[in-house]
């Protein structure tokens, strides 16, 4: 929880890992150019003084973890957004085992994502199955430009993904986090392209689909298409620490999936340990659109960063907030299509 | 150093300027993308550099073969060889290009047909957001609403570093130069109902916000990874010792 003139916030980081990218479990130099390239975008868009040394960074572990969230970072709530990579780390980058051994102990404060591939087939799904089962799985993270074997990339429309897609319907995984790389196959095209969120989303109408970096860097692909689907949300993660590098520029961002997809279906992420939630949330809390873009956004109100920073992710997780900080009257403020969705018509 | 040698330094710079960034539409030299340039006897030799290791290898494959064309087509420069650095595909791409062996070649099965359709819509997008600067533009100066500047045409908007812009994304598109012609366009170039045009310009923003957004990364992560401030000049070696190209 964060309080701030009078005003108190439920938190939920909607995207936070334990990873491992020391040299022991790198199996090959992707790995090193992986973990590096993270080091600097912590680097070049944290403030100066939460900067971690390169050693601390590649790997923390579960305690520092839960310092950072829960003592100092305010946060109630966290959700690990598992980030296998099995080809660039020997024992894979996201934890598995040390993040849902923490989830378990303190089911209280963690949810556990797992992820799958649906380049495995039928083993693959056997897999998810006994996953869902042991991790009680609501949640999964997809990386659709995860290399394997041969291949660099699917698209969440392909058969076999259709199929586990379907599968994570009967197991009772609701929400799919998607997350989207520079490759894929074939490379004519644009990897980063969403039009394959917007095709199953239409066809899983019992799936929640939330495009984490909410698209980027197809922001604006990623509006329109969240203004079609009524199960598209959209996560903060990468997005929202040009509030310190960038603060008129992040106006415009969040002004704009402000219009496109509403209120209630940004959330909040640190993507922890690319950042940290502590100045992340003080810095939302006292964010405001600039006086003199206010022409074109409207201010941001306590109540919508109320749903930003936690209500809406414990909506979708079912995470109980304690009364005094859910929202005055709720239901009645909830903005079921955004202002661009109601406006918008395919050109 | 010889006179002709300091033009051909200009030359190289003033090639490698045309040379864009798809996604980010500004050219390589500007965003720092240029690493070296060294000139020798038997020709010349440029290494390219990008924010990551993970940019997306379509585009980085794009930038060096734009640059490898850009080079070839001077006089007298000897053999041109474009090399990436630092990146997951930098291998593949580097012989590719070392041995002329186009797209296909160079990507083998993970290849089609050609990068033609990428670069399409990524010129279109750039269309996309220059005309929306220009209108915006406008809008300001002149205090237009939204609903009213579905009649705008081309030789309404102020000459300038924006308009000039426009003109060459419509002319890159195959779009109409016509001063008559409208401003806000569709994707095909074709005037819409005026009823469209607000959500066109709103959509439009988005293009270019999200556009802006890509180039605030890019610059940074560059920035940090090379850790000189985005440093934007390339550096130049000459050894070549014949005067005459």
């Amino acid at each position: 929880m964060y309080t701030k003139d009078g005003n108190s916030y439920f938190i939920v980081d909607g995207h936070v890992h334990i990873w491992d990218g020391r040299e022991a479990n790198l199996r090959n130099v992707h790995g090193k150019q992986f973990i590096d390239c993270f080091y600097d975008y912590h680097r070049n868009l944290s403030p100066e003084d939460v900067v971690w040394d390169y050693d601390t960074y590649t790997y923390y572990g579960g305690e520092r973890l839960m310092r950072d969230l829960f003592v100092d970072g305010y946060v109630d709530h966290a959700i690990f957004q598992a980030t296998l990579l099995s080809d660039f780390y020997i024992n894979g980058f996201g934890q598995t085992e040390e993040a849902f051994g923490l989830a378990q102990r303190h089911p209280d404060k963690l949810t556990y994502n797992h992820a799958y591939d649906p380049r495995n087939g039928e083993a693959g799904l056997a897999q998810l199955r006994r996953d869902a089962e042991r991790m009680n799985l609501q949640g999964v993270k997809l990386y659709t430009a995860e290399w394997h074997g041969d291949s660099r990339g699917y698209k969440l429309d392909e058969p076999w993904s259709r199929r586990y897609l379907e599968e994570c319907i009967e197991l009772g995984i609701r929400n799919i986090h998607v997350h989207k790389g520079p490759t894929i196959r074939p490379l004519d095209r644009d990897a980063f392209d969403v039009a394959d969120i917007d095709k199953v989303a239409t066809d899983y109408l019992e799936l929640n689909f939330i495009v984490e970096h909410v698209g980027l860097p197809r922001l604006e692909d990623f509006c329109w298409i969240a203004t079609q689907e009524s199960n598209v949300y959209g996560g903060l993660a990468v997005a929202i620490p040009f509030i310190h590098t960038r603060p008129r520029y992040f106006a415009q961002i969040i002004g704009e999936l402000l219009y496109w997809i509403g209120e209630d279906k940004i959330l909040f992420a640190s993507d922890y340990a690319l950042w940290t939630p502590k100045w992340l949330v003080e810095k939302f809390v006292d964010f405001q659109i600039p006086e003199d873009m206010l022409g074109e956004y409207a201010p941001i109100t306590v109540d919508q960063k109320r749903k930003i920073l936690g209500l809406n992710a414990a909506a979708l997780y079912d995470i109980d907030v304690p009364a005094e900080l859910r929202l005055a009257t709720p239901g009645q403020d909830t903005v079921d299509v955004a202002a661009g969705a109601k406006e918008a018509v395919p050109l | 150093m010889t006179v002709t040698a300091v033009s051909l330094e200009s030359e190289i710079l003033a090639a490698l300027d045309t040379v864009a960034d798809p996604e980010l539409d500004q050219p390589i030299t500007e965003l720092g993308f240029v690493r070296s340039v060294s000139i020798a006897d038997d020709g010349v030799t440029v290494h390219l550099r990008l924010p990551t290791a993970f940019c997306s290898p379509n585009f980085a494959y794009l930038m060096a073969s734009d640059a490898y064309d850009a080079l070839r087509a001077l006089d007298g420069i000897g053999e041109v060889r474009v090399l990436l650095d630092d990146h997951h595909d930098s291998d593949k791409i580097n012989e590719g290009l070392a041995a002329e062996a186009g797209y296909v070649g160079t990507f083998g099965g993970e290849a089609e047909e050609s990068l033609d359709e990428l670069r399409t819509k990524f010129l279109r997008k750039a269309h996309t957001a220059a005309m929306e600067r220009c209108v915006s533009a406008l809008m300001r100066r002149k205090k237009l609403g939204p609903n009213e500047i579905h009649q705008l045409t081309l030789r309404d908007l102020p000459d300038g570093r924006e308009k000039s812009a426009l003109l060459r994304r419509r002319f890159a598109l195959g779009l109409s130069m016509c001063p008559n012609s409208k401003v806000v366009v569709g994707d095909d170039g074709h005037p819409l109902p005026d009823e469209a045009v607000p959500m066109r310009l709103r959509f439009a923003r988005s293009v270019r916000i999200s556009m802006e957004g890509n180039a605030h990364f890019c610059r940074g992560l560059l920035a940090t990874r090379y850790d000189d401030g985005g440093v934007a000049t390339p550096q130049f070696t000459n050894t070549r010792t014949r005067s005459s190209r």
